[in-house]
């Protein structure tokens, strides 16, 4: 099955869409596995693999690109109304 | 990727071209240049915009160097430097400079010739000889170790940091595994990330020289954009899925592999050290394609996710597309789509063909670029403005 996100380091909490992905969608993992998207994630958008309480630290390149303003479900989409 | 076939140089350097470089000392010899071009094909141009309006030690030392290092490259097997006769950048030291490295330079002024198209003559006469000593030239093995690869992107895109730069990152770490050298540029990309990199540094020395580059970088697109610097992330930027300046350069940086930072240089300048180097020039990615050709690279991987056809005169441009659709809207320009290598397969598997396309390239097949002689000029860098 080809891959709708991409992880890019094992160490990511966050997996990027290849394509849009709809509301619903069931995300199929590189490595196996499926995480559901919760609300729409267009392409290029980033998708929570794990639930994140406010002020974990999003991560994704294996570093911490900003920090969930906000608690974070699995399958939720990260950008900037939930980071910061 | 043990080695590939390239061109012995006589100060222990390798090419992967063998390229008869015309280069202008100032700007007013372009003309004379584009002359001596039409009458010899296979010469290759370095025409430029710089000359005597410049001033200032920073930009006379940059400029100098620049045009020197254009002529010291490995790719260059012979130079022809013209200049006008009472310029600054005397081209007589330009070629001297160039010399040092054992290749054959010559060089002539236009005023002493007698005008543009005496001076056109006596240069198409010249590059023809020269050309003939390039003629006896043969590919031999070379060590992977003497390779120095240049990275850049531009035209960026959200997938940009996601498919095409962590594919080149593979490459980065098996070029530098191998003793090789992978320049790393664009200060502007590295906004955000420099804690990172800081703690990536070999040792304390090479993290406080990219905690200045980096912060210079900062100040500098804050001086300049002043309340617009935020846009360095821009609207379109954030369409497309960055949430954070981190973010973006994280995905710039991803080209760099994961290896740690021996030695950070200036515009222009040849590393001292093997392994992943970070150079001082901006984003503008006319003028860092000529810092990385001033530093001796041998070739460029360049990944785009909204398309540019640029190559470069004397240094082969390899394009990835991070994304399938520019791929297929641009596939003159495009020499890999990297979103579609990736299909089922992993960021390693694409490192691989990136890295087989690396190969081949440096043997000698021409890129995507180079067939379509999308050379463009050499763009120097310049911190005053003229007068």
């Amino acid at each position: 099955m080809k891959a709708d996100v991409i992880v890019i380091n094992e160490a990511d909490n966050v997996a990027v869409a290849m394509r849009d992905i709809p509301a619903g969608g069931e995300v199929a993992l590189p490595g196996g596995g499926t995480v559901t998207a919760l609300v729409d994630v267009p392409v290029g958008h980033k998708v929570a693999l794990v639930a994140l309480r406010e002020g974990d630290a999003v991560v994704k390149y294996g570093e911490s690109i900003g920090v969930a303003s906000m608690d974070i479900s699995a399958g939720d989409w990260v950008h900037t109304h939930n980071i910061k | 990727m043990k080695s590939f076939k390239g061109f012995e140089r006589p100060d222990g350097t390798a090419g992967a071209r063998n390229h008869l470089a015309i280069i202008p000392s100032v700007a007013c010899a372009n003309g004379v240049v584009a002359a001596i071009a039409r009458e010899v094909p296979e010469a290759v141009p370095l025409y430029h915009g710089h000359g005597c309006g410049r001033g200032g030690a920073r930009d006379l030392e940059v400029h100098f160097r620049s045009l020197a290092g254009l002529g010291r490259n490995p790719n260059v097997g012979a130079a022809l430097v013209v200049g006008l006769g009472c310029e600054v950048i005397k081209a007589e030291y330009l070629t001297y400079d160039i010399a040092a490295t054992g290749k054959p330079a010559e060089f002539f002024e236009i005023q002493s010739e007698g005008g543009s198209r005496r001076a056109a003559k006596k240069g198409a006469g010249i590059a023809r000889e020269l050309l003939g000593k390039l003629e006896s030239a043969k590919r031999t093995d070379i060590a992977i170790d003497r390779l120095t690869l240049g990275l850049k992107c531009g035209g960026s895109d959200s997938l940009s940091g996601v498919t095409a730069n962590p594919a080149v990152g593979e490459v980065t770490d098996r070029v530098v595994a191998a003793g090789g050298t992978v320049i790393l540029t664009e200060n502007t990309e590295m906004i955000g990330t420099s804690h990172i990199l800081e703690r990536r540094a070999c040792c304390p020395e090479v993290a406080a020289d990219v905690k200045s580059m980096v912060e210079t970088a900062d100040r500098l697109t804050h001086d300049i954009m002043g309340p617009l610097a935020s846009l360095v992330i821009a609207p379109g930027n954030m369409e497309g899925g960055m949430s954070s300046i981190q973010e973006k350069s994280l995905g710039c940086i991803a080209k760099a592999g994961t290896s740690p930072i021996m030695e950070v240089v200036d515009y222009g300048v040849a590393p001292s050290s093997r392994g992943l180097i970070l150079m001082d020039a901006p984003g503008y990615d006319m003028e860092s394609m000529t810092a990385l050709a001033a530093a001796g690279v041998q070739v460029i991987v360049f990944t785009t996710g909204r398309g540019n056809p640029m190559g470069y005169p004397t240094v082969p441009v390899i394009k990835i597309a991070s994304n399938t659709r520019l791929y297929e809207a641009m596939e003159d320009d495009i020499d890999l789509d990297a979103q579609g290598a990736l299909e089922g397969r992993t960021l390693a598997d694409v490192g691989n063909d990136v890295e087989e396309l690396l190969a081949r390239v440096l043997d000698g097949e021409e890129t995507k670029a180079e067939v379509n002689r999308q050379d463009g000029i050499a763009c120097l860098y310049t911190v005053n403005p003229a007068f």
